[in-house]
């Protein structure tokens, strides 16, 4: 399943840093972060719940930085 | 945050002039980078050491350390974090302008839909219309929802898009499409689809989410930066360490190694790249070319060869008169007289007589009408016994009939069983199709014709198109077997069809181009790149600012990795200094921002 989600991050190479973060996250087979239209794209394993995992996936970011947010 | 940075410059000269005790220096360093410090603890805490953030203060930190204990210069400490926040300010107002500039180039979102409700008429959230409801779309209103005109008529807008200027006419009965301005009247329309899978919805989607397929220039920046700043930072700490020990002038190589910390901001590399895609994106999509992903705009700047399918692409796909050739009377009569005898058929032919002679329904006395299939009609028109039709039917009359130079189906006219020559009707070549090959050709692009017409009319098209080579009588299986040989040929193959039956080849083009697909889903599925209108020029066009974003792109790319490296070399040997480092930094990333808003012009 594919879902887009709106985020909010303030420089290019840390929406790279968030796309990586949400890439490593379990339960994400692929991720993609568009700093241009502040979107990021999730592909999401079969049988994992989405809330959950994008929940695990906000955190994962707010990690790597802390100024981005995404809207569940 | 411009508030601080003035404040914080101001105090800085003031300082300055005075010649104020270091300690002083320290007020304007906290107003104008206490956020960043604040961010790079928060850094620390989530062991991000490669954190732009903890860069900067780490690198002004030490810069202020070497101003107090080894009488360094505190301006400089100050200057450098003063300078980097511009460069953020820079980078974020701009970036905003161009999201804001490129979305206003697709201004066709509708906000609200009309219906009337108890009489009145009232605005709702067009997600809330369900399909078959009436709307009224007011003149200088967005058309919310596809749908069919009920009542009124009016002349639509459709530059956004299309990227045609001229108004398109429409009348009760006609489909129209949501994301079209309506001008002049108040038209009534009952809506065809849901607000979600709608045009200008399905659109947007498309344009928006774009620049999630990544290009190759893209994914190769992301990468280096995620070596490059790493590396950077372990040589500044080697730089620091290695020579003090030969050397034991700690002073200067931790000054230099600061330096290094101040180059290793991946930032200024790694925005100019995706903004450029983002604008060449924005760009195409203003002039009526939807390019699905970054990596698609950057195939279409290698394309080689663009192979065109003939009907509906480079010629209308509609029968049409596109020759009259009189033995007897003029041209106009002619007409006139085919167009009287097929006035009550229904045959493509007839549409197409009827429609080159438009004012048919004239008070000429038509009598006797007789169809004979497969041959052609016979009538009285104004007491002359005139045939038209086929071959076979000049023959059966006797009449002295000659074949035509040009291929298509040829009409005979007969007056009074006297040969008086023929009407050719066939598919038309778009006006700008022959143009369209010709400016592929400057741009040293091979171009190749797929029909699935025979060889003599496949052969008469390339030659008024200027196309030197083609494969006629084609089956759809043919085209894809064709394709499949001509990528093995060519770097780069651009397939452009019409999308109706040619889905397959488009998706294994190497760029398929789907044209005049505005409201056809399987074409905006299968292809790549979607061209709203059917202006086969729009081709060229879209490889020009293909070629033109990946130039700056290359440019970019080159000139901030080169001033990177440059910056990296004299700031080791002590030349740059780290006045010169957020020079580079940020000047590098004002330039490569304003180098990648230039695809934007024209």
């Amino acid at each position: 399943m594919r879902k887009s989600y709106k985020i909010d991050v303030d420089c290019a190479n840390c929406a790279d840093k968030m796309e990586q973060a949400a890439q490593k996250t379990q339960g994400i087979k692929d991720a993609s972060v568009n700093f241009m239209t502040l979107k990021m794209t999730v592909e999401f394993e079969e049988g994992f719940d989405v809330k959950e995992v994008m929940q695990k996936v906000r955190d994962n970011c707010k990690k790597v930085e802390a100024d981005c947010e995404i809207f569940i | 945050m411009l508030a601080r940075i003035i404040t914080a410059g101001f105090l800085l000269a003031l300082l300055k002039i005075f010649d104020m005790p270091g300690i002083f220096f320290l007020i304007p360093y906290f107003i104008v980078g206490y956020d960043i410090l604040l961010k790079a603890l928060r850094g620390i805490k989530n062991r991000q050491v490669f954190d732009e953030n903890f860069l900067m203060a780490a690198a002004t930190v030490g810069a202020l350390f070497l101003a107090f204990y080894y009488g360094g210069d505190f301006l400089e400490a100050i200057a450098v974090m003063l300078f980097y926040q511009i460069g953020e300010l820079f980078q974020s107002v701009a970036v905003g302008r161009s999201r804001k500039n490129i979305s206003n180039l697709m201004d066709i979102r509708p906000d609200y839909a009309n219906i009337e409700r108890e009489g009145k008429l009232i605005q709702v959230d067009p997600d809330e219309v369900e399909t078959g409801t009436l709307i009224i779309i007011k003149p200088g209103e967005k058309i919310p929802i596809d749908g069919v005109i009920i009542s009124g008529r009016s002349s639509l807008d459709t530059r956004a898009l299309t990227g045609e200027s001229l108004p398109r006419d429409v009348n009760a009965g006609d489909e129209v499409i949501s994301g079209c301005v309506n001008l002049s009247g108040v038209l009534k329309i009952k809506t065809t689809r849901e607000f979600y899978n709608s045009t200008a919805s399905k659109i947007l989607d498309l344009v928006e989410n774009a620049t999630s397929r990544k290009s190759k220039s893209e994914k190769f920046i992301t990468r280096f930066a995620r070596i490059y700043t790493p590396a950077v930072c372990y040589s500044a700490l080697a730089l620091a360490v290695i020579p003090t020990i030969f050397t034991g002038n700690f002073a200067v190589w931790l000054y230099r190694a600061l330096t290094f910390l101040v180059i290793s901001c991946p930032c200024a590399l790694v925005i100019s790249i995706p903004l450029t895609f983002f604008a060449g994106i924005g760009k195409a999509s203003s002039e009526g070319i939807l390019i699905k992903g970054s990596n698609f705009l950057e195939a279409l700047s290698k394309i080689s060869c663009v192979v065109f399918d003939k009907t509906g692409t480079l010629t209308k796909g509609v029968f049409e008169v596109s020759a009259v050739h009189p033995d007897l009377r003029n041209e106009t009569e002619l007409l006139h007289l085919a167009a009287h005898v097929e006035r009550y058929s229904t045959h493509p032919v007839a549409n197409a007589l009827r429609k080159a002679y438009p004012n048919e329904a004239d008070d000429c006395k038509i009598e006797n009408v007789e169809e004979i299939a497969g041959f052609g009609v016979r009538a009285e028109v104004n007491g002359e016994e005139i045939f038209v039709g086929n071959s076979k039917l000049m023959d059966m009359i006797n009449a002295e009939w000659h074949p035509c130079t040009k291929t298509g189906t040829i009409i005979h006219v007969a007056i009074n069983k006297i040969y008086a020559g023929h009407v050719v009707i066939s598919d038309v070549i778009k006006n700008n199709s022959a143009e369209a090959v010709k400016k592929l050709k400057t741009m040293n692009i091979k171009n190749i014709m797929l029909t699935g017409d025979n060889e003599e009319t496949a052969k008469e098209a390339a030659k008024e198109l200027g196309i030197e080579k083609y494969y006629s009588e084609l089956l759809p299986a043919d085209k894809v077997q064709k394709l499949e040989e001509l990528l093995k040929n060519f770097n780069g193959v651009a397939f452009v069809g019409d999308g109706i039956n040619d889905a397959p080849v488009l998706s294994r083009a190497d760029v398929g181009v789907a044209m005049g697909a505005l409201g056809s889903d399987a074409a905006i599925e299968a292809a790549d790149v979607v061209l709203m209108d059917d202006d086969p020029l729009k081709i060229s066009r879209a490889i020009k600012i293909s070629r033109k974003c990946m130039n700056i792109v290359r440019q970019n790319i080159y000139f901030s990795i080169g001033v990177k490296l440059i910056c990296l070399l004299l700031g080791a040997l002590g030349i740059a200094g780290m006045w010169l480092a957020v020079f580079a930094d940020v000047g590098v990333m004002v330039l490569a921002v304003l180098n990648a808003i230039r695809v934007l012009l024209r």
